[in-house]
């Protein structure tokens, strides 16, 4: 059983549209990301996305602590008692480095949440995102533990599923994402997805030269565990610093051979049931 | 708040780059401006001597934090449902069996559990939606990579035939009609037993994706195990045997796959073998499936323990199974740690290749 030809959506390629745009995305470049979330702001702002400060956590700067139903932008700080490159950091005798990095929904090629959507709420746009539609989400929750990331979440208020739409209603009128937008820095940078990894490498490969070796890409690869990322990022350590998974990969990948095993099992239960049954026959 | 700039951990200015970058934007506006495109760390001649040259390849995380966001499932509804599904299912096989075998009381019985067990499953996973009003979108599409879904055609298949099949032998009417509900729901009550196991697994939640070879097989061993327990308590002595028998395979096949995957598992597998829900639900399925094929045939109270036993241990099983994977799920070592196996692995093929 092939899942990918199954289901016409699914994957980017096959979603459908005759014709239809390049595909979108976003490449986070945590390299010049300075911290400030205005980000996070602007897509709340935009969105509407309720709030959800909570308390003052102690990680750094960040009171947002990770992507949900009601962040759709993250900013993760971490201080590393290690040096960036070349820099002096200027504190005393210590090796000091602050990485900053705005996180966001991957709106990967295979999308596990799109996938096991059960209403077909979560769908593939023209440009090659994944959103979920609102007036159809009856708030299964199956998307959630789905998404290798941690990105969509259920909010409580209203019961639905709720991700980063890739400013979906913005694209439509020309218009690049809320975040992207406000992105001072531009950290984050929005466009047509081949030109971004055009872009990235020959970024990746600017700071190597100036002796930031611990640069690297995220989420770029066509031929990782899903698909490669609409949105991809230049991380400076390793993704698992930064809450990223190192390896995800699309829960689906194996539905086909858990069908099987639940196929052999409903036939040994059928089979089991029948013989407990068989001895001792009344007719 | 402009953190990084006030204390001077910011990015620091680079000179101008000739290698112009075009813009991509939708909005027409123009390209990056050369002095975004800064090098941070490029400036400065660092300390010299004090780079550790190996580190340990120890895990790391974010503050510690799960990768993954948290189930919404709540256990009360999604591990009880999982116990009345599997219940539901086979004791609708088991019922089946049952008539077909001339043992109407025991056929009864499982007609009458089943769709009491189906009717409590179908309260809890309508109750476990945000918006359960909507329960209907379940019907909007088939998918198959879904396995809520597949579930959801599953149940509208079940749900009929099993109702139907305990109303015609409550009350005797449309016998004919009884019979092909009887033997429908026996049909897709594997079914209904069964998939629960691919809808845990098709998840990222570790514990749950990583067993999905021995969860069908442990599922459906609880679920006979627990319809045996059922026809135990609710039938005669005389036409129980085959739930008797159906309770010690059960058991024995759901151990056997427990004991599998907690060992195949290795380091995701400790939330499965720290889990003492697992440990109860294996003692009291053994114990009673045992208790039941030794006693239970000569004695009504002996029968009525050990089906009892056999049902509050599927239950234990499956709640164990849940929360151990929420577990897995809210510790980032069993997300990240695997992962990083994975690609040591991959690049040590590539290495040798």
């Amino acid at each position: 059983m092939d899942l990918e030809t199954a289901l016409p959506g699914a994957r980017d390629e096959e979603a459908g549209y005759a014709e239809r745009p390049a595909r979108m995305g976003f490449f986070t470049d945590t390299s010049v990301c300075i911290g400030c979330k205005a980000c996070e702001v602007a897509c709340k702002e935009w969105n509407a996305v309720p709030d959800d400060l909570t308390a003052f956590t102690g990680m750094s700067y960040d009171n947002t602590v990770g992507l949900g139903a009601d962040s759709w932008r993250h900013v993760a700080f971490i201080e590393q008692r290690k040096p960036l490159g070349h820099q002096t950091p200027g504190v005393g005798d210590m090796d000091f480095r602050w990485l900053m990095a705005s996180d966001v929904c991957k709106h990967c090629t295979h999308a596990a949440c799109l996938d096991v959507c059960p209403t077909g709420s979560l769908f593939r746009t023209e440009y090659g995102t994944v959103v979920v539609q609102q007036d159809i989400c009856n708030g299964c929750g199956y998307c959630v533990p789905a998404c290798p990331f941690g990105v969509i979440g259920k909010r409580e208020s209203d019961g639905l599923a709720a991700k980063c739409t890739l400013c979906y209603d913005r694209l439509q009128v020309g218009q690049e994402p809320a975040c992207a937008k406000t992105c001072p820095t531009d950290s984050i940078q929005f466009g047509e997805l081949d030109e971004l990894r055009e872009r990235a490498e020959r970024r990746l490969e600017r700071l190597r030269e100036s002796g930031v070796s611990s640069a690297r890409l995220y989420g770029h690869d066509p031929d990782d565990g899903v698909g490669g990322t609409g949105a991809f990022f230049l991380l400076l350590d390793e993704p698992e610093v930064y809450g990223l998974p190192p390896d995800p990969v699309v829960t689906t990948r194996d539905l086909p051979s858990m069908w099987r095993h639940a196929g052999a099992a409903a036939a040994a239960l059928l089979v089991g049931l029948a013989a407990v049954a068989w001895k001792g026959r009344r007719r | 708040m402009s953190a990084g700039t006030h204390h001077g951990m910011g990015a620091r200015t680079g000179p101008p780059t000739a290698d112009s970058q075009t813009d991509v934007r939708m909005d027409g506006t123009s390209g990056l401006r050369h002095e975004r495109d800064a090098t941070p760390g490029s400036a400065g001649l660092g300390r010299v001597g004090r780079r550790p040259m190996v580190r340990g390849r120890e895990f790391r995380s974010y503050y510690g934090l799960p990768v993954l966001n948290e189930p919404t499932w709540k256990d009360h509804d999604i591990a009880g449902y999982l116990f009345l599904g599997g219940l539901a299912g086979a004791s609708a096989t088991l019922a089946a069996a049952a008539e077909l075998t001339g043992r109407p009381d025991l056929a009864r019985a499982g007609k009458v559990g089943a769709a009491g067990a189906l009717a409590g499953s179908l309260y809890s996973l309508i109750h476990d939606l945000g918006r359960p009003e909507r329960f209907i979108n379940m019907l909007r599409v088939f998918k198959v990579t879904s396995p809520m879904s597949v579930g959801t055609w599953i149940l509208t298949a079940f749900g009929p035939q099993c109702f139907a099949a305990a109303g015609t032998a409550v009350t005797g009417w449309f016998p004919r009609l009884g019979r092909a509900a009887t033997v429908g729901a026996g049909l897709t009550g594997t079914a209904v037993a069964t998939y629960t196991a691919a809808l845990i697994s098709d998840t990222a939640v570790p514990a749950w994706h990583d067993g999905y070879r021995e969860m069908p097989f442990l599922f459906a061993g609880s679920a006979a195990a627990s319809a045996g327990g059922l026809g135990m308590l609710a039938a005669p002595l005389a036409e129980a045997a085959p739930a008797r028998r159906a309770a010690v395979l059960g058991a024995a096949v759901e151990s056997v796959a427990a004991r599998r995957m907690e060992r195949r598992l290795g380091h995701v597998g400790e939330p499965l073998r720290r889990s003492r829900l697992l440990r109860l639900g294996a003692a009291l399925s053994l114990g009673g499936a045992l208790a039941g094929q030794v006693l239970g045939g000569r004695s009504r109270a002996a029968a009525v323990a050990a089906g009892a036993a056999l049902l509050a241990g599927s239950a234990c099983t499956r709640f164990g199974i849940f929360h151990a994977g929420m577990e897995s799920a809210g510790d980032p070592a069993y997300t990240v740690e695997p992962q990083r196996r994975r690609l040591a692995r991959a690049e040590a093929e590539r290495d040798l290749g």
